[in-house]
């Protein structure tokens, strides 16, 4: 076990290589941020001295060594455009898009596998028909329409709900969370509902077509002919043996919500990392891009190695260590 | 309740399945009785309506299928049409099924303690988990599994088919039931572990007085099991009678089919009679008797529905030409 885990962090670092590089010269090969930064009247000297001030004009493989070298102490470096570093910056931004996700794949699973075990075990209903009807609805509209829409009824025509921001927020180990206020999640309501769309569908079709094949099983039959009631052997039989697609689905699908949440955070105004990286490419300020990709690169590599660890849990067929590479 | 009351009491049953292409009449006008330690076998080829037939007397049956006639009397009280929950508190409990393919009817995820466990606590929740765990630690003890203690703790994937068998068989057992359905338990199994299988069964049912359903296609298994058999084509019983009688003298042309396609040592070297054909589509049964198309004795008599005859007491029959005597 320990030595699977080992393994598999060594693994992330390589891909973490990897992908630095690939961003770097990505970035690189856009152009020359000093262009877009600095004053357009400012003279050949004046851009000279920016570029060295920014170490641009060290050639592309020396500012990559220095880059790993610092990456290495924990240095990802500085903002071009904020002269902050690139890390303080998305640090400061996760805590709301990490929240946002979350709450949006929990909106998802919650309702979603409830849903899809009713349509799976009525597929022929009336209730069966209209639970795939909506999410095929909710698969092919446009997130920032139904987030647009959503702001329409429920902040505008109705005022249930506030439109925009996180509101209130409470400091729990150094995190400021909405969740935890009232008012806070008054304000997370909506753009998680938006956020959760797709996923919630895509749960529901997971797990309709999870249970269609599962309760065709003879063991579920086996289980009827136990005499188990109707409650269990759905919840118990038929639930454990779904979730393992979904569990490798959802884990995917939190790792792109958290690192592209881009569309919801814009229309929502939430001061999540989304809009920290637009804002970011379109000024070229490698190191938050860099950083940024890092961060989530090293989020998705955390999130399938949990994905892992509950295969294990989930189907005891599965076992860690030894053979897998 | 008589003494002499049998446990299950099938009369005249009917289970179809209403498909797209046709209602399919799997189990059509079947009849039989099984009693307190009496073994009934129920012979027939794959399509036959065996493993329908078993369902329909627990009330299993999945749509599009449904009982659509007859009567299904288990120690006197109608199944059909009994409530779901009535038929719940009897299914495992009273009445248990064990499954064709080991492979297939443990849950993968569940570990066997807990799917033992689970069909105690379903019929009596009073039991408390303890006095289930040694029940069922008992349980896999009479069926042969070595070690219980630790195999309760193991997940099915764990052991090999027969010992799955012998797990499923030891749930079936678990509330000691009255009457066990067991649809070709063996069929999966190497042949070494079919015999002890058998042996085991049979020698459970005695131990708890149950009446025992054992549905196959192999009739040398039930030449040494059962004391009746019933013998099953295209959803009707053709022929039934004590096992001696029926398989010593067949009368009719299927059963006597069926019994002269089973390879013997009297017979080394001659070429294996085969009866000619295949099982019809019981989509497109013709009128009349079902076999005709493949039996050798049928004639214009056989375009009639063949009724239910008693050659002598303990035997039915459905045929216009039975075989008199010869084998």
């Amino acid at each position: 076990m320990l030595v699977y885990l080992i393994r598999r962090l060594l693994q992330s670092v390589a891909v973490l290589l990897v992908m630095s590089v690939l961003v770097f010269v990505g970035v690189f090969a856009i152009g020359d941020p000093v262009e877009i930064l600095i004053n357009p009247q400012a003279d050949q000297a004046e851009i000279a001295r920016a570029r060295a001030a920014l170490g641009l004009d060290q050639p592309l493989w020396r500012q990559y060594a220095l880059f790993v070298v610092n990456a290495a102490t924990g240095d990802l470096g500085r903002s071009f455009v904020h002269n902050v570093p690139a890390i303080d910056l998305i640090l400061q931004r996760m805590p709301a898009t990490l929240e946002l996700a979350v709450t949006a794949t929990l909106f998802g699973v919650l309702l979603g596998v409830p849903l899809g075990l009713l349509a799976g075990l009525r597929p022929q209903s009336r209730i069966g028909k209209s639970i795939m009807a909506g999410s095929i609805l909710g698969f092919s509209l446009p997130t920032f329409w139904v987030g647009l829409m959503l702001i329409m009824v429920f902040a505008v025509q109705l005022g249930w709900l506030p439109s925009t921001g996180r509101g209130e927020t409470r400091r729990v180990l150094g995190i400021d969370l909405s969740i935890l206020t009232l008012d806070g999640l008054r304000h997370i309501v909506l753009p998680a509902l938006n956020l959760a769309l797709f996923k919630l569908s895509l749960v529901i079709r997971l797990s309709r077509a999870g249970t269609r094949e599962v309760v065709l099983q003879d063991y579920v039959k086996f289980a009827r002919a136990k005499g188990l009631a109707q409650r269990r052997v759905v919840w118990v039989h038929v639930f454990k043996n779904i979730m393992i697609p979904i569990v490798t689905v959802l884990g995917l699908e939190l790792g792109s919500t958290i690192a592209f949440a881009v569309v919801t955070e814009t229309i929502f105004a939430w001061p999540g990392m989304g809009k920290l990286i637009i804002d970011s490419i379109n000024l070229l300020d490698r190191p938050v891009v860099v950083a940024y990709l890092m961060v989530v690169v090293f989020m998705f590599i955390l999130i399938n190695l949990a994905v892992d660890l509950a295969y294990s849990v989930l189907d005891p067929r599965v076992r860690l260590s030894e053979v897998k590479g | 309740m008589t003494a002499n009351q049998p446990t299950l009491s099938v009369e005249s049953l009917r289970t179809h399945f209403f498909t797209r292409a046709g209602v399919l009449k799997a189990v059509d006008d079947v009849s039989f009785t099984v009693s307190a330690g009496q073994v009934l076998g129920l012979v027939g080829e794959s399509g036959s309506g065996k493993t329908v037939t078993g369902f329909s007397v627990i009330g299993l049956v999945d749509p599009p299928g449904r009982i659509v006639g007859g009567r299904v009397l288990f120690k006197g009280e109608d199944l059909v049409g009994a409530g779901e929950e009535r038929l719940r508190r009897l299914r495992g409990d009273r009445v248990a099924m064990i499954f064709q393919d080991p492979m297939m009817t443990l849950n993968p995820v569940l570990r066997v303690d807990t799917q033992m466990i689970e069909t105690i606590l379903a019929h009596d929740p009073a039991v408390g988990r303890s006095a289930a765990m040694e029940r069922a630690r008992d349980a896999l003890g009479r069926v042969g599994i070595p070690s219980p203690d630790e195999r309760l703790r193991a997940y099915p994937h764990q052991f090999s088919g027969g010992m799955r068998q012998r797990v499923a068989i030891a749930i079936a057992l678990l509330n000691r039931p009255d009457l066990i359905i067991a649809d070709e338990p063996t069929t999966a199994l190497d042949v070494t572990i079919q015999g002890q299988i058998l042996y085991e069964v049979q020698k459970l049912c005695r131990e708890t007085g149950a009446a025992l359903i054992w549905i196959t296609h192999d009739l040398s298994v039930i030449a040494g099991l059962a004391d009746t058999v019933c013998v099953m084509y295209a959803g009707r019983i053709v022929e039934s009678g004590t096992v001696d009688d029926v398989l010593d003298r067949p009368q009719h042309p299927y059963t006597a089919g069926l019994i002269g396609s089973v390879p013997s040592r009297n017979r080394r070297g001659v070429k294996l009679a085969q009866i000619p054909g295949m099982t019809p589509s019981l989509l497109s049964l013709p009128p009349g008797c079902a076999f005709r198309a493949r039996c050798a004795r049928a004639d214009d008599a056989c375009l009639a529905e063949p009724p239910l005859v008693i050659p002598s007491p303990g035997r039915g029959l459905r045929c216009f030409h039975p075989q008199a005597d010869a084998r």
